[in-house]
């Protein structure tokens, strides 16, 4: 916990030494798993499996890269697409039906506002994926889109965290005040969101996106069975490259590596946003 | 976007720009500003409902039904068998060796998972420098995806070449094949979970954390308390509601666990050779749709449903009673 107790008792907020190594074995520690990684991609099949383990990057991962690419089975590159193209569109559908329906959780006035708030934060608790599949993949099979990609974005297009996030947000950025002002100028409801909440939220629009993003991203469960390995999400892909080539560890830790660069390059360019709107969403929660 | 990671509140509202001079209402115009008022937040959230309505509310109740049937794919007559279903999963002794799989890994990655998170945000909330290096250190591993994580750490914990094996062999622990005993298979599985979700969750703490006033600590330690004895009478008190959240949160990721061991067992659904670490998750997956047999299935669902209600309402009441009425 806090190391020192000697120094903090006059001020109990000071790092210790001690402290410190701690956290900066933590982060060691984290960082590690995805070095490695790094490593096992940048090397051969012999290397990865040397007593003791290879500690740095080899010179092997522009051709290891190639590989993954060439390996015909795996459907790689569609995979990516595909991950981009799903991500891409259930992200701005989720901001903006959460944004929508957050103005209106937060700031409008009608009958059943706190029931059906309320049976939203319900259903945060029905793990939907495992309880839904057998009839969603029935509704897929009879909706003919076994195998396309509306399969994965529709389903995911419902998100009550995201409403709740953004119902949390509006209530906290927009006064009531600025809303009762603008309708007695005379603004319609949608033209109050448009002047009045979209600027306001903005911010939380951001960390709802960047959080959707990267869960979506990850999705696996529910894609392996609707979606077929010809047309996979990049997570198929990968999966079906470790069942094809199990005993191939560098082509397997490239195509996962490859996989994680979008998120990487979500987080360096957005990180500092990320652990801010975490922050902040949990201490509203 | 907030510069500063301390400020807990949005940047100020600006002002609305709105055309002045739209008082003049007639009878028609007060009309369409009244429906306007009435009907348009119905508008906006019905996206949300309609979505709902289809791939959540549709699903649930669906498999509801299919769960009182003998449901194949198949097809052919989905005869109604009442509990059937659910008789028989409840005598079932694979189906309860996936429960106990998932709850023991539930409690050996969230308990540790969680006390660790605490620790962690207590330190980074003391005063140091590189505050942001070390926040978002400690949510890299955010960044990779589950089957990434399940990947690199199957090979860490291989038999042969495994990272984990080989430094356990400077103890003189022989080679442990991870895959293959349930008390192995499980510590590796929850070495994943722990590793992904330990640094989310101490930013979450952390964050509640900083919403304590200061002058709190201050008056203590004049008092004499002991650090120790500030973290457990007022930092665990106070973040109580923010804990509820992630043990919410981490209860319903923990019973529906499913890409880790998939991964760790070379993407099969059985879970190791005798179902060692077959969670319910892909029980049911298996059930569903490998074996097609959806009625077991759909009826496993809402078993798994009601282990979550349960398992949130015992840590409530579990969590509730931590640090309370001191």
């Amino acid at each position: 916990m806090s190391g020192g107790r000697r120094r903090s008792r006059r001020d109990p907020f000071v790092a210790t030494p001690l402290t410190k190594v701690a956290l900066l074995a933590t982060v060691i520690l984290s960082i590690f798993p995805i070095y490695w990684m790094v490593i096992i991609a940048s090397r051969t099949n012999s290397d990865a499996v040397d007593v003791p383990p290879p500690l740095l990057p080899g010179g092997n991962l522009g051709e290891n890269i190639q590989r993954v690419l060439a390996t015909e089975d795996a459907h790689f590159l569609q995979g990516m697409l595909n991950s981009l193209i799903v991500t891409s569109s259930v992200t701005i559908s989720v901001v903006l039906i959460s944004t929508f329906a957050g103005f209106a959780f937060a700031r409008l006035h009608f009958r059943g506002r706190n029931l059906l708030l309320g049976s939203i934060l319900l259903t945060m608790m029905v793990p939907l994926q495992q309880m839904g599949i057998v009839p969603l993949y029935q509704l897929m099979v009879e909706l003919g889109w076994v195998g396309t990609l509306k399969a994965v974005i529709l389903p995911y297009l419902l998100n009550g965290f995201g409403v709740f996030l953004m119902t949390q947000y509006t209530r906290q950025a927009v006064p009531e005040e600025l809303v009762e002002a603008a309708r007695v100028d005379g603004a319609s409801t949608m033209r109050i969101w448009w002047n009045v909440i979209l600027p306001a939220v903005r911010p939380g629009m951001a960390v709802l996106a960047l959080q959707t993003f990267m869960l979506n991203w990850n999705e696996f469960l529910w894609p392996l069975i609707v979606l077929t390995p010809e047309n996979p999400t990049v997570q198929v892909s990968i999966s079906f490259l470790t069942a094809a080539h199990a005993t191939d560890y560098v082509l397997i830790f490239t195509g996962t590596a490859l996989s994680v660069l979008p998120l990487i390059f979500v987080f360096v360019a957005f990180g500092r946003q990320i652990v801010g709107g975490l922050m902040e969403g949990a201490v509203k929660a | 976007m907030s510069v500063n990671l301390h400020s807990q509140r949005a940047d100020p509202v600006p002002p609305p720009r709105l055309r002045p001079g739209r008082h003049h209402a007639g009878p028609q115009r007060r009309f369409l500003s009244q429906f306007d008022i009435r009907a348009t937040p119905y508008l906006l959230i019905s996206p949300y409902f309609l979505l709902f309505a289809v791939f959540g509310l549709f699903p649930l109740v669906f498999t509801l039904w299919v769960s009182l049937h003998d449901y194949e794919l198949a097809g052919g007559d989905a005869a109604f068998t009442g509990l059937e279903n659910y008789a028989n999963l409840l005598t079932d002794a694979s189906f309860w060796n996936a429960v106990v799989n998932t709850v023991g890994i539930f409690v050996l990655a969230t308990v540790p998972q969680l006390v660790l998170a605490l620790m962690l945000a207590n330190a980074l909330n003391k005063r140091l420098r590189g505050r942001l290096f070390f926040r978002l250190g400690v949510l890299i591993p955010l960044v990779t995806s589950v089957v990434a994580v399940a990947i690199v750490f199957t090979q860490l914990f291989g038999r042969d070449f495994g990272m984990v094996n080989w430094l356990l062999g400077f103890f003189g622990v022989e080679n442990i094949n991870w895959q293959n005993a349930k008390w192995s298979s499980w510590i590796a599985i929850a070495t994943m979970v722990d590793w992904r979700w330990t640094g989310y969750n101490a930013i979450i703490y952390l964050a509640g954390m900083q919403t304590i006033p200061r002058d709190l600590y201050e008056a203590a330690s004049i008092d004499g308390a002991s650090s120790r004895r500030q973290f457990w009478s007022i930092t665990l008190p106070m973040i109580r509601p923010t804990i509820i959240f992630t043990v919410f949160v981490s209860t319903i990721g923990g019973l529906t666990l499913f890409a880790e061991p998939v991964m760790f067992g070379s993407n099969r659904m059985e879970g190791g050779s005798t179902g060692q670490f077959q969670t319910i998750a892909m029980y049911i997956v298996k059930e569903g749709f490998r074996d097609f047999d959806y009625g077991y299935a759909a009826a496993a669902a809402w078993l798994l449903f009601i282990l979550i209600l349960v398992g949130v309402a015992i840590n409530y009441t579990f969590i509730r009673r931590i640090g309370g009425n001191q």
